[in-house]
């Protein structure tokens, strides 16, 4: 494990990299006239801690055995994580802007065979926090040091299959399996508690064998120093990050609003994002000159 | 003469597979007793998970596994894979193209007493309409050995289904050592009428073809366990050369290889008589293995009995 100093420079250079990957987003669903913008602003912040600071990875080396690896679960959340891999440099930027397109190697959701970086297709909820159970058993058979992370929605975390995973990965006993929970607190239908109910949600966690933290999903050093805290324990749990986000974080009309878990921009909406977005990468980049 | 149950021929297979290969990893899901990987768990307990009574995870965890180079077997009862994880099959192993070996043991009606609840008879439909997916029905308890060998052998997503039921022995080594996939194996050479059979019904086919034979008709019989890829050469060869064919399976008539056969003959423009033989989309239900065979128009003597007709026609 790598030991950071989250100082305010990173975190600022953090933030800038997650609005600029946000202004991405806004871009590529508004060129695909489809897509889910919510989810995908909620998540960003963490994916972004991931693959710009914490996570060991090589765009060159996509398939490297000893790489840490990140499972998108939430599979909705795609165009997030095609922003993320494409910045990295794990393809050509300019396929962002065939997202959905026929022939394009980004599809709707994450499709291994397609695109260099994702792990596994996902899109269908509640298998991608098995799939890294798998993941995470094959470290420590083969005895790699690598640790899978994987991000899950709130409303995905009522598909049964996510709490079968969640039992075997404390039988298990896998230390090296991370989840993150994007709890933005709203699925299709509304809100998760009027829908299904999942709290309380720590307790559960716990009580199936996990670490539990909880943070500010939107808080660059909060996700940084869950992220680290979460590869310190040595008691043999798997570690569950509860993220408290906002669906729609960063563009003012989209937070907290449904309308935006599954509908693309239109024109209108696409430039007043985009002009907020543009301000809040201003500031970002202001304070870096005054530095 | 002895029959030798291809579950025991499965486990010691994979024992053996386990011995050559460091990256064989078996799950099963609490009944590794029944599908006998316990024997695997028994020599490897490193490589070998019980995933309990949860099977939907245990075949994205199977994806997991082989996404790190492991070639993944998981087990367990064909009611449970593919019946309840289909989705994690369609997006997890095959749209994912994941190393990973399905090898369920149960399928059909010949689990008998246990019912409907536990008699498996849709897992090829369902497997076969995925791309990237291959299945297998072995027909012979030794055959399973073999097929369990060519599925470590090649890579790619894998469905393979065996009886409950023990098997009689049908083939000699060296046909099994010549075994492979996409290529069927002509049992019994024949003019008449070509059955073609998987599992269990390949022995009531050899057997059919015999009582024709005192009848006067010379039965071709081929094992078909390669289903998907299917054998479609030999197939069109014999089809032309009898001019009639019969499929049989303990599977629903509907989307099984009898179905693939149905497309492959329909489609080719083959000139002849067609008829499939299985469960006649209904659910079939508790009973004596035999009985359900006479029952459900599987047995010997449903086969014997179409092919009559089909030949005097």
């Amino acid at each position: 494990m790598k030991k950071h100093v989250h100082d305010n420079e990173l975190v600022r250079k953090l933030n800038l990299i997650a609005t600029r990957m946000r202004k991405k987003i806004i871009e590529m669903l508004y060129r695909a006239k489809s897509g889910h913008p919510g989810g995908c602003l909620s998540a960003i912040d963490a994916i972004v801690a991931l693959y710009f600071h914490h996570m060991r990875h090589d765009p060159k080396n996509p398939k490297d055995p000893n790489r840490d690896r990140f499972i998108l679960s939430k599979g909705h959340a795609a165009p997030a994580l095609y922003a993320v891999l494409a910045e990295c440099g794990y393809f050509d930027k300019k396929e962002l802007l065939r997202l959905r397109e026929i022939n394009s190697i980004l599809q709707g959701h994450p499709a291994n065979t397609l695109t260099p970086g994702v792990e596994v297709s996902t899109g269908s909820l509640g298998q991608g926090l098995s799939f890294a159970v798998g993941v995470a058993l094959a470290g420590k058979l083969d005895k790699r040091d690598y640790r899978v992370y994987v991000l899950i929605g709130d409303g995905e975390a009522e598909e049964g299959q996510i709490w079968e995973a969640a039992a075997s990965a404390s039988h298990y006993k896998l230390d090296n399996l991370i989840a993150m929970l994007d709890r933005n607190r709203l699925q299709i239908d509304g809100t998760t508690e009027e829908i299904y109910g999942l709290e309380p949600i720590v307790e559960r966690w716990k009580s199936f064998g996990w670490n539990v933290l909880e943070i500010d999903g939107h808080d660059m050093k909060q996700i940084l120093d869950a992220l680290d805290k979460a590869c310190s324990f040595k008691n043999g749990k798997p570690t569950m990050i509860i993220m408290n986000t906002i669906k729609g974080k960063g563009v003012s009309f989209m937070e907290n609003n449904l309308k935006f878990h599954g509908i693309a921009p239109n024109e209108e909406e696409y430039k007043m994002a985009m002009k907020e977005l543009e301000e809040l990468e201003r500031r970002l980049e202001g304070k870096n000159e005054e530095d | 003469m002895k029959r030798i149950n291809p579950r025991d021929v499965y486990g010691e297979t994979l024992v053996k597979l386990g011995e050559q290969n460091p990256n064989i990893v078996v799950l099963d899901a609490d009944l590794s007793k029944s599908t006998k990987t316990y024997k695997f768990g028994e020599r490897f307990p490193d490589r070998f998970f019980n995933m309990g009574i949860a099977e939907a995870n245990m075949v994205s965890v199977a994806a997991g596994l082989a996404s790190c180079g492991k070639i993944v077997f998981a087990s367990t009862f064909a009611v449970f894979v593919p019946g309840k994880t289909y989705d994690q099959i369609r997006m997890s192993v095959a749209y994912s193209n994941m190393n990973v070996k399905l090898f369920c043991t149960h399928a059909g009606i010949n689990v008998g007493k246990d019912g409907f609840s536990h008699q498996m008879i849709e897992d090829i439909a369902l497997m076969r309409v995925l791309p990237n997916m291959k299945v297998f029905a072995p027909s012979d308890p030794y055959q399973a050995g073999r097929v369990a060998e060519l599925m470590a052998e090649h890579y790619g997503p894998m469905y393979a289904r065996v009886s409950r039921e023990p098997m009689y022995q049908i083939y000699e080594r060296d046909v099994l050592e010549e075994m492979e996939i996409g290529k069927s194996i002509k049992v019994r050479e024949g003019d008449d009428i070509t059955l073609l059979a998987h599992g269990l019904m390949l022995h009531e086919c050899i057997l059919a073809a015999r009582d024709l034979e005192k009848r006067g008709i010379s039965a071709e019989v081929i094992d078909i366990w390669s289903i998907k890829p299917l054998d479609e050469n030999e197939i069109i060869k014999s089809a032309r050369k009898t001019g009639r064919v019969i499929t049989v399976e303990e599977h629903s008539i509907i989307g099984g290889a009898g179905s693939a056969v149905a497309e492959l003959i329909a489609e080719k423009g083959i000139n002849a008589k067609f008829k499939r033989m299985g469960i006649m989309d209904v659910f079939s239900e508790s009973g004596d293995p035999r009985d359900l065979f006479e029952k459900y128009g599987i047995s010997k003597e449903h086969i014997v009995k179409n092919s009559m007709e089909m030949c005097l026609d």
